[in-house]
């Protein structure tokens, strides 16, 4: 990966070989990474990464155009990679109209931030998981090492938010689909701490060793651990909280915003960049706030809003990247000990994870999906058997509205284990939920 | 226009590949990815920045001890290779010990591929296409309720070299088009959005790949259903016959046929992040997968296809392949080292989705064969059901057996006549037995060539493009919902 002074000198050289009319946006992704993916607790792919995208966005009056571009690491050759997109792009401009909503960030604001690095090297990381897995068939993938977000423009800004981080996402399986799924990351390796979420995980391979009982559709009292609950909210974040989605009604949330849905006076869901892992800076320089409150008290609260929603709908951008979703998704906790989790639901299901949610009706918020891994009956607060798979299909108002009983207290952060194209740094920070009834339909 | 990245030569490549080579390991590969790509969309009016992509990297492969260590790097220099080489065998040294033992593909041959390609894009220029997004997205607007329109066009240029330290090479060209349509009408707290195919038609080639799926005439109908759904009352609930458009069918045949081929998860590998399969070894040449009317087909020979190629990205000849022939299960979507792992017979199916992906299995063009019936004669035989257009939802469990997938558009089907339209259609389903309810297949005319631009798989995780034909489909007895059931 390259590290910032590389990533400034390349922005410096381009911004010296500007027209004297014109404005340079450059933000990058830069990653070092090592993966070994297993299966039966062999190692099934493994090798290293390394890659640099730069967004180069070229701006003269109310036209632009974009480009992303690959760079090599030889300063020479990305530096003259630059040169010919530049040319690239104003070759493009003359094809353009003007654009309405295109706004700079004229307030320069840099920043930098390093984090340390104590990544275990991969022999110790290999050999930790390869002791864990014992003779258990455990399946999954280990990624780790550096990866840095930046931006930088012509008018002098400089942001630069570098982190060193590893993330395992396993499962060990019993049989089947009778598993239990778990995730240990973070930004140095800790034996204790990795032996204590084996440890949890195996006591849950035990209870998966029962007979698993088959559930007809019905509506049944629930408990959805966070990772469940993860899998609901996901949906949301997609499409929902953004100022484009809202005013063009294609918001899942269209009946909470018009006042013909209502969520539990509890739900509070925010973007807390200030707790989570993701730069406080977007793509084109506009720095994020600390945090931005989409809704409280079971309210609609803000949207939000890009810098190009801003002009289009006349609100004030509040560091939105273009797409407008959460990068630091929160929901707040609440009066539940997650330890009584089990006694508090009674008789009911212990859903460990959900899978493959989609919206079955999305003006309704309506949700779809499947149980998967650890999912128990439980009756007397004492887990009786695993569950085979049930498709749910219930609205959000239902679910985290008039049928949800409580939040646990202390939300768990969980790190993005995402891929697509690069290591995500996104995460969440999310509590359980007690529901008193979920429908399942399948 | 600048050329900003210019792809090696293959014999310059091959040159530093052969110089970077380490000593003493078994075998290496090469596969170098080069990638042009230019997206262009008018939204609510708006031409929005046009988005070009420049990307150039590659991804070694070292066999050796026993060990497979992968390295992928931007830097495709000689010295560049010759990092990536000695970092690939550091990984296969220390993985030697505790890896699924994978043999070298003994890759030796060489040969190539380029999209059919009828019509240069030099014809419609930048600004023509522009142009003709500005004039197709002003003609979704039908209705004052059409409150969000969107015309796109994605174009993708992709040379693909694979080179093998045992003599292969291998070089593709794809060129790949990606056009789209969306347009959503709104009154109060509804909405109704309408597609163009929802993305599936795309396919490779050039300008004619507008002209093979009535791109530049599809946006009045695709604005006026989008209205016509918000004043349609919702999809009955009960069970019922449904007859299946090829665009939700592209759907169906990829979660439900698909997936569960997928011989990497019925290995297990994907069983922490994509799934397992209900599928078994042991069902293959005997599992009555479908009605006898079902026949599907891996088939990367498709003119024009998405997902059509003359070798897979481990350099294995890709040829057609029956997976289900008369409704039986014949042979899983298996590379060659999922195939030597299994002792099956596979396909050429090892793909990645670019030079910092290693391959794995994956579907290409997975096609269900025409039959001989006529559309109006599949839905003539419906005395009460509901026609299917477009995906919008998708759902189903990790095993790729209970699914749920909800389409744009339905329209009732009443004494074998088409009926009203009908909104919020939904269908819900169990794998093993969905297929058995085939009761008719419909003829050429039905018959549409599409592909799924997206499809998400993998530990790291991928996005690959996947091409489906078929023809409309009926089926017998399916649980058939609307919104408000």
């Amino acid at each position: 990966m390259i590290d910032q002074q590389y990533f400034d000198d390349l922005v410096t050289n381009a911004t010296a070989r500007l027209n004297s009319d014109e404005i340079l946006l450059v933000s990058a992704h830069t990653e070092s990474t090592d993966f070994a993916r297993f299966n039966d607790a062999r190692v099934r792919q493994a090798g290293s990464i390394e890659q640099t995208t730069i967004d180069v966005d070229l701006i003269e009056g109310k036209r632009n155009t974009e480009a992303t571009v690959q760079l090599s690491g030889d300063a020479v050759n990305d530096q003259a990679r630059v040169d010919r997109v530049l040319e690239r792009l104003r070759e493009q401009r003359a094809a353009v109209p003007d654009d309405p909503y295109l706004v700079i960030n004229t307030e320069v604001t840099s920043s930098h931030h390093v984090g340390d690095n104590e990544l275990p090297d991969r022999d110790q990381a290999l050999s930790a998981i390869a002791q864990g897995a014992g003779d258990k068939d455990l399946v999954g993938i280990y990624t780790s090492g550096g990866m840095a977000s930046a931006f930088a423009n012509s008018l002098g800004q400089r942001n630069w938010f570098e982190t060193s981080t590893f993330n395992f996402d396993w499962t060990f399986y019993l049989r089947a689909d009778k598993a239990v799924k778990n995730s240990y990351a973070g930004f140095a390796w800790d034996d204790a701490a990795f032996n204590r979420k084996l440890d949890d995980a195996a006591v849950k391979l035990t209870a998966l060793a029962r007979e698993p009982i088959d559930l007809a559709p019905g509506d049944y009292a629930a408990y959805l651990t966070p990772a469940a609950l993860e899998e609901v909210v996901g949906l949301l974040t997609w499409s929902s909280f953004g100022a484009r989605a809202q005013r063009t009604s294609q918001s899942a949330l269209l009946r909470l915003l018009n006042g013909q849905g209502e969520l539990d006076p509890s739900i509070r869901m925010s973007e807390d960049t200030a707790n989570g892992m993701a730069p406080n800076f977007q793509e084109q320089g506009f720095m994020r706030p600390d945090e931005v409150v989409m809704i409280d008290g079971g309210k609609a609260g803000d949207p939000l809003v890009s810098p190009r929603s801003a002009i289009e709908f006349g609100l004030s951008p509040n560091g939105a990247a273009g797409d407008e979703s959460p990068r630091s998704f929160a929901i707040a906790g609440g009066d539940l000990d997650a330890d009584q989790a089990l006694a508090d639901l009674g008789t009911g299901l212990y859903v460990g994870n959900l899978w493959y949610t989609n919206f079955s009706d999305r003006p309704a918020c309506r949700v779809t999906g499947m149980t998967r891994f650890a999912t128990f009956w439980v009756e007397g607060g004492e887990i009786v058997a695993p569950v085979n798979v049930l498709r749910f299909d219930d609205t959000v108002y239902n679910m985290l509205g008039s049928q949800l009983n409580g939040l646990t207290s202390e939300p768990e952060f969980v790190f993005d284990n995402a891929t697509y194209g690069q290591r995500s740094n996104n995460s969440v920070r999310l509590p359980g939920a007690l529901l008193e009834a979920m429908r399942f339909t399948l | 226009m600048a050329t900003v990245i210019s792809p090696s030569s293959a014999d310059t490549l091959e040159q530093r590949f052969r110089n970077a080579l380490p000593l003493g390991i078994d075998e290496a590969t090469l596969r170098v990815i080069d990638e042009e790509s230019e997206w262009l969309a008018v939204t609510r009016g708006t031409v929005q920045p046009v988005h070009s992509s420049f990307d150039s990297g590659a991804m070694v492969t070292v066999w050796s001890g026993g060990g497979t260590g992968i390295a992928a790097t931007s830097d495709v220099s000689e010295s560049g290779l010759r990092a990536a080489l000695a970092e690939a065998k550091r990984w296969a040294d220390v993985t030697a010990e505790r890896a699924i033992a994978v043999a070298p593909p003994s890759l030796a041959h060489s040969g190539s591929y380029a999209s059919p390609h009828e019509r240069s894009w030099d014809e419609l220029d930048l600004g023509d296409r522009i142009t003709l997004l500005r004039d197709v997205e002003s003609q979704l607007v039908v209705d004052d309720r059409i409150v969000d329109t969107r015309a796109s066009l994605g174009r993708r240029d992709v040379r693909a070299l694979l080179l093998s330290s045992a003599g292969g090479q291998i070089e593709q060209t794809f060129n790949l088009v990606y056009p789209m349509l969306v347009a959503t009408a709104a009154s109060g707290s509804d909405a109704q959005t309408r597609t163009f195919g929802r993305g599936s038609y795309c396919g490779q080639g050039g300008v004619e790949v507008l002209d093979r799926y009535g791109f530049r005439d599809a946006a009045p109908r695709i604005g006026a259903e989008a209205v016509a759904l918000l004043e349609a009352p919702n999809c009955p609930t009960g069970t019922m016959d449904i007859v299946v458009a090829p665009d939700q069918m592209i759907l169906q045949i990829h979660e439900s046929i698909g997936h569960p081929l997928e011989l990497d998860r019925i290995l297990g590998d994907e069983r922490n992040y994509a799934g397992t399969s209900f599928v078994t070894p042991d069902m293959f040449g005997s599992f009555q997968y479908g009605s006898e009317l079902l026949n599907v087909t891996f088939d990367p020979t498709v003119p024009g296809q998405l997902a059509s190629y003359a070798f897979d990205d481990d350099g294995t000849p890709a040829t057609r392949q029956y997976l289900i022939k008369d409704g039986v299960l014949l042979r899983p979507l298996g590379s060659a080292t999922s195939q030597a792992r299994s002792g099956m017979e596979g396909v050429a199916n090892s793909r990645a989705c670019s030079w910092n992906r290693p391959p794995i299995d994956r579907m290409a063009n997975l096609n269900i064969e025409p039959g001989a019936t006529p559309i109006n004669a599949l839905v003539g035989d419906v005395e009460h059901g509901v026609f299917m257009h477009t995906n919008n939802s998708w759902s189903i469990d990790d095993s790729r057996n209970k699914f749920q997938f909800g389409c744009e558009m339905g329209q009732v089907i009443r004494n074998g006549e088409l009926a009203e339209i009908v909104r919020n259609p939904g269908y819900r389903g169990i794998s093993r037995n969905f297929w058995r309810n085939l009761s008719g297949v419909g003829d050429l005319d039905s018959f549409a060539v599409m592909g799924t631009p997206n499809c998400g798989k993998g530990e790291l995780n991928q996005v690959i493009g996947t091409g489906h034909a078929s023809p409309a489909c009926r089926f017998s007895n399916i649980k058939v919902f609307g919104a408000d059931a």
